[in-house]
């Protein structure tokens, strides 16, 4: 009963790393419709810029904002720069893209930084409360930031007409154009929104994954298989998957060791908890293809 | 009839006459493909790109160092040219990258390739060709293999040894112990399990009391070590590559679990593995080591570090001296240079092949005192041997004999 107790704390915990970056993948489908598999490799290299600035002497806070900041620039420059020239081109161009954009922050981050991985500082202090045996101190504020953006960004799309605008250029481009929406503006603003959203995730991960050029790898994994649980066009869903994958992986696991335990046959353990937790996401999709929280577009032909 | 006879074997003896004189003039230079009077060609592949490309830098030092030898005047009057190419971690592009540089730019060798999967993959090819696949850099226990494979060399000392080193201490010291082992699902961690359960013995399996896997796409380890805990083991045994020791290490101290911790040396680099673990997490785990670890303060004076040092600044200023793989590189490459020096101007493959099987107790830089490099025609295992070591502060302290494979 303790282990399970443990189990499903440490499961909420990955679940809110998967979450993060969830996040930061439903804002970018939000504002321009694409997902990007960059994004992972992007947060990453956000992640270096804010390291370097802590080891400057710049203190966590003012360094994770200015961070936020320089991704914004970034993720707005690479629409402006990159995309632009590729708009309505083939679906097929753009993930080209995307996944040329991958290799280039990783092995810009590798040659700059080297592949030693580095610890990174915890804003959260390393305090002692009742149940702290369970999760940890960053663990926690960690959850707490997830929930926080979550509430910041559904406040921003349903509340700002930025937002709507936002979320009008990348349903309706045609139409969005009609009333006044600049929609190639949008399109940017959702890049360096995401950018900002993925540093603030890396920042998070950093301290407990530690920091080198593969973090995100498997990471950007949980966070489209969370994102996809919970409906790609909603953060409250992302963010519900985010954390539903992070504990049915732990679950998986744990009765499957459990069964081996009592009688002595293998039939799932570690080795397929995520094979498991992706069988239950497929699942889930084939009921709801639109995710457990996602709005179904119904087209008219 | 006889007169003709006569001179028929005056000019056989003749011919006797001058065939010693020739015949050194014959040996001292002979070439294969790849090297000649001015130049040995040396290939290489390595992971630059791709998950495993920390592991780069191990080419880079190589390569500099050869930059190093050819500025002081080359290897026996040659200059080495040093070919490198990347793999990506990837056995199809390694095969790629493998012929590249045997048929189009016809190196002498291939030396250090890197990676389980990667060698595993050219092995055959090399082998078919006679080219030398030489000083491979992976510890897996198979590259000693003479007889099926003759030109094929590993150079560290292999996870089954290791391993049955660390099963044989952990008995010796408490027979009962209760063992927890968190192992990667892969050749790698199955390479190490298995020799730890051949070190365990058929009688003692039931002293492992939990054995958790975890792929390398598994971003934290945080729920195996809770699995491990909740074993009620007293002995760790952490089969892991460096990210995921450092984090174990972490999860370990977090959440109150201290058992006595064994830590395969893949992972004992204090950069990468214990300070960002945390060194108070990190006190008293125990590791089998063959390398100094040139951050130690121990061997602050060790005229060999030195050497690195100089090396490091003058030919890899851009490096990060704190990354284990240029100790590792700098060490190997070393090797290699002693084996094509002892090959003198008979540089065929199967005399380099031959040379390489006929190290005698050579003292490769930064091995530890008392690890010597030894290989015979039928041991192509060149470092046999091991020292256990604990984590000190910041330091490793050494304690016990060096250990090796025969005393097992």
């Amino acid at each position: 009963m303790e282990q399970l107790i443990q189990q499903i704390a440490s499961g909420l915990a990955s679940g809110a790393i998967y979450a993060l970056l969830a996040l930061a993948l439903v804002m970018i489908f939000t504002a321009t419709d694409h997902l990007n598999f960059a994004q992972g490799e992007m947060a990453m290299f956000s992640t270096y810029v804010c390291w370097q600035l802590i080891q400057l002497g710049v203190p966590f806070w003012p360094a994770l904002g200015l961070t936020i900041v320089f991704s914004f620039i970034l993720g707005l420059s690479i629409e402006r720069i990159i995309l632009r020239p590729l708009h309505g081109s083939p679906i097929l161009s753009i993930v080209v893209v995307f996944i040329g954009l991958l290799a280039i922050f990783h092995s810009l981050a590798g040659s700059i930084w080297s592949h030693t991985i580095k610890t990174f500082p915890s804003p959260f202090p390393n305090v002692s409360f009742a149940g702290s045996g369970y999760i940890g101190a960053h663990q926690i504020g960690m959850i707490a930031v997830s929930l926080i953006m979550l509430f910041a960004l559904f406040a921003f799309f349903r509340f700002t007409p930025l937002g709507l605008a936002m979320r009008a250029a990348a349903q309706n481009p045609v139409s969005a154009r009609l009333v006044g929406v600049r929609v190639d503006w949008m399109l940017a603003l959702g890049w360096g929104l995401a950018a900002s959203i993925g540093a603030v995730a890396g920042a998070m991960v950093a301290p407990v994954v530690y920091l080198e050029p593969n973090m995100m790898a498997s990471i950007l994994l949980y966070g489209f298989a969370g994102a996809l649980v919970g409906g790609i066009s909603s953060p409250g869903g992302a963010v519900f998957g985010g954390f539903l994958v992070g504990v049915l992986e732990n679950l998986v696991a744990y009765f499957g060791n459990l069964t081996e335990k009592a009688f002595g046959i293998y039939i799932v353990g570690n080795g397929e908890k995520l094979t498991v937790a992706l069988i239950i996401v497929i699942a889930i999709l084939t009921l709801k293809p639109a995710g457990l929280f996602g709005r179904t577009t119904v087209k008219r032909v | 009839m006889t007169h003709i006879k006569r001179r028929t074997v005056l000019a056989g003896l003749g011919a006797f006459a001058v065939t010693p004189v020739f015949a050194p003039a014959i040996a001292q230079k002979r070439y294969d493909e790849g090297a000649s009077d001015s130049e040995i060609k040396i290939g290489n592949i390595m992971p630059y790109s791709g998950n495993a490309s920390a592991y780069g830098v191990i080419g880079r030092t190589s390569e500099a160092v050869m930059k190093m030898v050819n500025e002081n005047g080359g290897l026996n009057g040659r200059k080495i040219n040093f070919i490198t190419y990347d793999d990506g971690y990837s056995p199809p592009k390694a095969v790629e990258m493998v012929r590249k540089l045997v048929e189009e730019d016809k190196v002498l060798l291939v030396f250090n390739p890197l990676g389980t999967p990667s060698n595993t993959a050219i092995q055959r090819y090399l082998n078919t060709r006679k080219v030398p696949q030489l000083f491979v850099a992976t510890g897996a226990s198979k590259w000693g293999n003479p007889r099926q494979f003759p030109w094929t060399m590993g150079w560290q000392p292999d996870y089954a040894t290791e391993a049955a080193i660390y099963a044989k201490h952990i008995l010796a010291n408490n027979a009962n112990a209760k063992i927890a082992v968190l192992m990667q699902n892969d050749d790698y961690g199955k390479d190490y399990f298995n020799g730890f359960k051949a070190g365990l013995g058929a009688a003692n399996q039931k002293n492992l009391v939990q054995v958790s896997t975890y792929e390398v796409t598994d971003p934290t380890v945080d729920s195996q070590m809770i699995q491990l805990k909740n074993s009620g083991a007293d002995v760790f045994f952490n089969i892991t590559t460096p990210k995921f020791a450092a984090q174990a290490i972490k999860k370990a101290a977090e959440i109150n679990w201290k058992p006595i911790h064994y830590l395969n040396n893949v992972s004992s680099s204090f950069a990468s593995v214990l300070k960002p673990a945390g060194i108070e997490n990190s006190q008293g785990i125990i590791i089998a080591l063959y390398r100094k670890d040139a951050n130690d303060p121990q061997w602050a004076n060790a005229p060999d570090i030195a050497a690195w040092k100089a090396f490091m600044a003058k030919y890899m200023p851009q490096g990060d001296i704190r990354d284990d793989g240029h100790n590792y590189g700098f060490s190997v490459a070393h090797t290699l240079l002693q084996t094509l020096k002892q090959a003198g101007d008979n540089l065929t493959r199967e005399n380099v092949m031959k040379e390489a099987a006929n190290l005698k107790n050579y003292e490769a830089p930064l091995l530890l005192p008392g690890i010597k490099i030894n290989t015979s025609a039928t041991d192509f295992y060149p470092i046999q041997s091991v020292q256990l070591a604990r984590v000190k502060g910041e330091s490793f302290e050494l304690f016990g004999n060096v250990l090796s494979n025969e005393s097992v």
